[in-house]
């Protein structure tokens, strides 16, 4: 394995574990906004409190490990990702902004639950997705111009392209149907059955659009890209794979069973989905523009930075494990018996 | 509109970001510490108030944390949108201490989350404070990673540039460039100063709204004690900065002292009005800018003459300098009166004026802080990389950089607010008295 891949491959696998985190953060309150539009807040609230609000922080740390790492590994990136991206990610940050405030203000604070807050912020969290995801439109090329030697982003091609707005779509039902099934799971260990039945529904709802959308993809990208695609179509049998362990996790959500087992095969149906894509897409970072190749550092540099992981996943690894055992695992703590907040 | 103009805009953006994030990133430092001490005293003591004192010191920050995390992520990722040239290049010497620092962050992170919710989760206070550790390091490693990354930018080192290329780059050469040492000290002695005065601050102005509580006293004189300890260290450090700048970064130095001819036994010249190169209406203390530059009186200090005139930062940095430099000095006497008047009982310290005073510590050095940054960031200019890049050629080409200028505006205006209001209706609505009262009541049900 050569530096880069292993770069790129660690890289890959932060961002794959901020898109699981942040799918059930986002989703989660959307839920919580749409039940307060209809009434049925209290279902959703609870739960939302005690999962998320211990651990929003730590979500959002993933987000900045790849934008740090991305940089550190592969420094061209910055050239070109950084000066076409301004507007994009300078909205996605200001997204983050209303959801992280909503923790501060709302449920940390002094617990103003203002309609409109909870809406806004209920709102972020389809919005996000739909501000981040054109960056997976914009790598597959054809978006960005050189002027000069600069680049620049051709917005009209951008938001004329059919492929653009599948990915925003599938962004949207992934983080929805990402977020539904661990909540039936989590509603279910807090042994909140009016909950589970709730969001045991929206899980089912979303499972569709998900599907589809990410089937459409593929199809896009055969006009768009067609070297990506004929790349896709060499790795057919992950995404046969994934599609199995979708169906694993509709069926056991339809039969209410083991929504435990139902949640780590949806990881795993986004897991094989995601490094699929990942694999399809190398060399490249930006077509045709950029490879993990000639953008990468030097290799001091890139020796450093993969000691530098190591140690700290030494660190990382045990901490998380802390945390998720107090709060994810923890019976009492799950089903609201103990409050032991400052 | 012309490059200059999209570069100068980036600074602005630049500047107001990291001038809001430094805020609450100092808090984020300095404060778990204090809240450490609080509990180590209260465990120790055994004494309720300070527990207490802990207890609402951690809530209040969290939220602080919060808009800390908002603030970071945001300058984080503008350092790429908004120099994108500059963090290419950065990114092949510099980028370890930016990827370590991610992991200090997790380490926070975590760590707060669990300490949050666990207060009287344990039978034994002793652990419940031990989550505490991994939070205050978790938070100090943070900024001494990123003081790591802007002392590399004062003073780069680890590479050499071959036909534009860069070449030997060596990862830990870089980040241990000469400005670190006084840099990170400085940073760390100014966070902890600065939230134990904040802390102060809070405590005093309770005590001028009439609760008169035992425990607002007790705040109060803690904190003032660790503000004094730290602003000593901060002057201390501070001067070895001096020493630094003298030696490495000479025209910062001479630029902040409108010291324009290279001389010894150089005098220090404090506030005044320039008149071409004549400063004006200043007090002027003889050898003191030799003595700060070198530790000598006869002291040679390099002057601006020595530069080219398109090298030497702005001159209006002397101001930042010596408003830096004046708050460090009364904070640090003036907590010294106070503690010295505090053991003796001397009545001075509770004349309104002197708690007024004792109010506006906390604000005071925030405003130090503000300064100091100020004048360290543009007394680097017109460089971005010391020697290397300037700061113009760091910056974007995108043309909408003045739009985001007024979106993140707003977005700071209203996270500022926001904090303001949340934090002071929390306290309101569960004031101390309430909650030693309900803490009273709760122990004498269970025992
Ligand atoms: C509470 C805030 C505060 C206070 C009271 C002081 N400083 Fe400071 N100073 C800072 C907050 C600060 C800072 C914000 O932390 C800076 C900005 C960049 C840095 O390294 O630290 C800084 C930088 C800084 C520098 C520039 C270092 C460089 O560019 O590498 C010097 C020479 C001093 N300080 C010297 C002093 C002296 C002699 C003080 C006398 C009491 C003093 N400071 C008080
Ligand atoms: C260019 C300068 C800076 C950058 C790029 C930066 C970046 C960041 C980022 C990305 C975060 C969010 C981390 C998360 O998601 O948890 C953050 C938070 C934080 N930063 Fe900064 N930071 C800078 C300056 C500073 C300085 C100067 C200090 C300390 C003196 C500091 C201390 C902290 C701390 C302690 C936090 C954790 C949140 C908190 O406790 O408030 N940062 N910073
Ligand atoms: C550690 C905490 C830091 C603080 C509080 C800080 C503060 C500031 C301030 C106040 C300015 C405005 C100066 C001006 O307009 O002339 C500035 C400029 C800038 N800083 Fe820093 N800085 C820090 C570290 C960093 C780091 C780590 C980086 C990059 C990796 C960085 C990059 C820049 C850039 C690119 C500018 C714009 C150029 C300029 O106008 O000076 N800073 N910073």
């Amino acid at each position: 394995m050569t530096l880069e891949i292993i770069g790129i491959s660690v890289l890959w696998l932060f961002l794959f574990l901020y898109v699981i985190v942040a799918s059930i953060d986002f989703g989660a309150g959307f839920f919580n906004a749409y039940s307060a539009f209809s009434d049925k807040q209290h279902i959703l609230t609870g739960i939302i409190q005690r999962y998320l609000s211990p651990v929003w922080e730590v979500t959002n740390v993933f987000f900045v490990f790849f934008f740090v790492g991305i940089i550190g590994f592969f420094p061209q990136t910055a050239f070109y990702y950084g000066t076409t991206l301004l507007v994009p990610a300078s909205i996605a940050l200001i997204l983050l902004a209303v959801r992280g405030s909503y923790y501060a203000f709302a449920t940390y604070g002094a617990k103003i639950n203002h309609r409109g807050y909870i809406y806004m912020y209920g709102l972020s969290g389809l919005l996000l997705p739909a501000a981040l995801s054109p960056v997976l439109a914009i790598s597959e090329g054809g978006f960005m111009r050189l002027e000069g030697g600069q680049p620049s982003l051709d917005y009209w091609a951008l938001f004329t392209s059919p492929l653009m707005w599948s990915i925003v779509v599938l962004s949207i039902a992934a983080v929805l149907y990402i977020s539904a099934v661990f909540l039936t799971w989590y509603a279910w260990k807090a042994g909140d059955e009016k909950a589970t039945q709730l969001v045991r529904k929206y899980a089912l709802i979303w499972a569709g659009p998900t599907i589809i959308t990410a089937t459409g993809i593929i199809f896009e990208l055969r006009g768009h890209n067609p070297e990506h695609y004929a790349n896709l179509l060499n790795l057919w049998w992950m995404f046969a794979l994934s599609f199995l362990l979708f169906l694993g996790t509709v069926y056991l959500i339809w039969k209410k069973r083991n929504y435990g087992l139902a949640f780590i095969l949806l990881v795993g149906q986004f897991f094989t989905a995601f490094f699929a894509y990942g694999a399809s897409h190398y060399p490249y970072l930006l077509y045709p523009h950029l490879t993990i190749y000639d953008s990468f550092t030097n290799e001091s540099m890139a020796i450093a930075l993969i000691i530098a992981f190591i140690a700290g996943l030494g660190l990382l690894l045990p901490s998380l494990y802390l945390l998720f055992r107090l709060f994810l695992f923890d019976k009492d703590y799950v089903k609201g018996k103990s409050d032991y907040h400052a | 509109m012309g490059f200059e103009d999209v570069a100068l805009q980036s600074r602005i953006l630049t500047l107001m970001t990291l001038s809001f994030h430094i805020i609450y990133a100092t808090i984020g430092v300095g404060v778990p510490l204090m809240i450490m001490i609080a509990q180590w005293v209260g465990i120790r003591k055994n004494d309720e108030h300070y527990i207490l004192l802990a207890r609402r010191w951690a809530r209040g920050f969290v939220i602080t944390v919060a808009v800390g995390v908002v603030t970071g992520t945001a300058i984080g990722l503008q350092l790429s949108l908004l120099w994108p040239n500059f963090m290419q290049m950065a990114g092949n010497v510099i980028a370890l201490p930016l990827f370590m620092e991610v992991f200090a962050f997790f380490f926070e992170a975590i760590f707060l989350g669990i300490y949050l919710y666990t207060w009287d989760r344990f039978e034994d206070q002793r652990k419940h404070f031990l989550l505490l550790v991994p939070v205050a390091l978790g938070a100090a490693a943070s900024s001494v990673f990123i003081t790591i990354v802007n002392s590399f930018m004062n003073a780069p080192q680890g590479f050499d540039v071959l036909n534009g290329e860069l070449v030997n780059v060596s990862p830990l050469l870089a980040m241990f460039s000469p400005a670190v040492p006084t840099k990170v000290a400085h940073v760390l002695a100014t966070a902890f100063m600065t939230s134990a005065f904040v802390l102060a601050s809070i405590a005093a102005y309770r005590l001028m709204r009439g609760s008169n509580h035992i425990y607002h006293k007790k705040a109060l004189f803690l904190t003032m004690k660790l503000g004094l300890v730290f602003s000593i260290a901060t002057a201390v450090i501070g001067d070895f900065s001096g020493k630094y700048l003298a030696e490495y970064q000479p025209e910062k130095l001479a630029a902040a002292e409108w010291h324009f001819e290279t001389e010894s036994e150089a005098e220090l010249v404090l506030f005044g009005v320039l008149d071409g190169e004549e400063p004006k209406y200043a007090i002027r203390i003889p050898y003191a800018l030799s003595i700060l530059a070198h530790g000598v009186p006869g002291a040679e200090v390099t002057g601006l003459n020595e530069f080219p005139d398109d090298e030497i930062p702005p001159l209006w940095i002397h101001y930042l300098f010596d408003t830096m430099v004046m708050l460090g000095m009364w904070l640090a006497f003036f907590s010294f009166v106070y503690v010295v008047g505090a053991w003796r009982g001397w009545p001075l310290i509770k004349k309104a004026w002197f708690r007024w005073l004792t109010v506006l510590t906390g604000p005071l050095a925030m405003l130090a802080i503000q300064a100091g940054w100020w004048f360290t960031e543009v007394g680097r200019q017109p460089w971005i990389l010391r020697g290397y890049m300037k700061t113009s050629e760091g910056a974007t080409t995108s043309g909408q950089v003045d739009l985001m200028i007024v979106l993140f505006a707003g977005l700071y205006v209203i996270l500022g607010i926001g904090t303001v209001v949340v934090l002071s209706r929390m306290y309101k609505r569960n004031p101390v008295e309430k909650e030693l009262a309900q803490r009273e009541s709760e122990k004498g049900g269970e025992e």
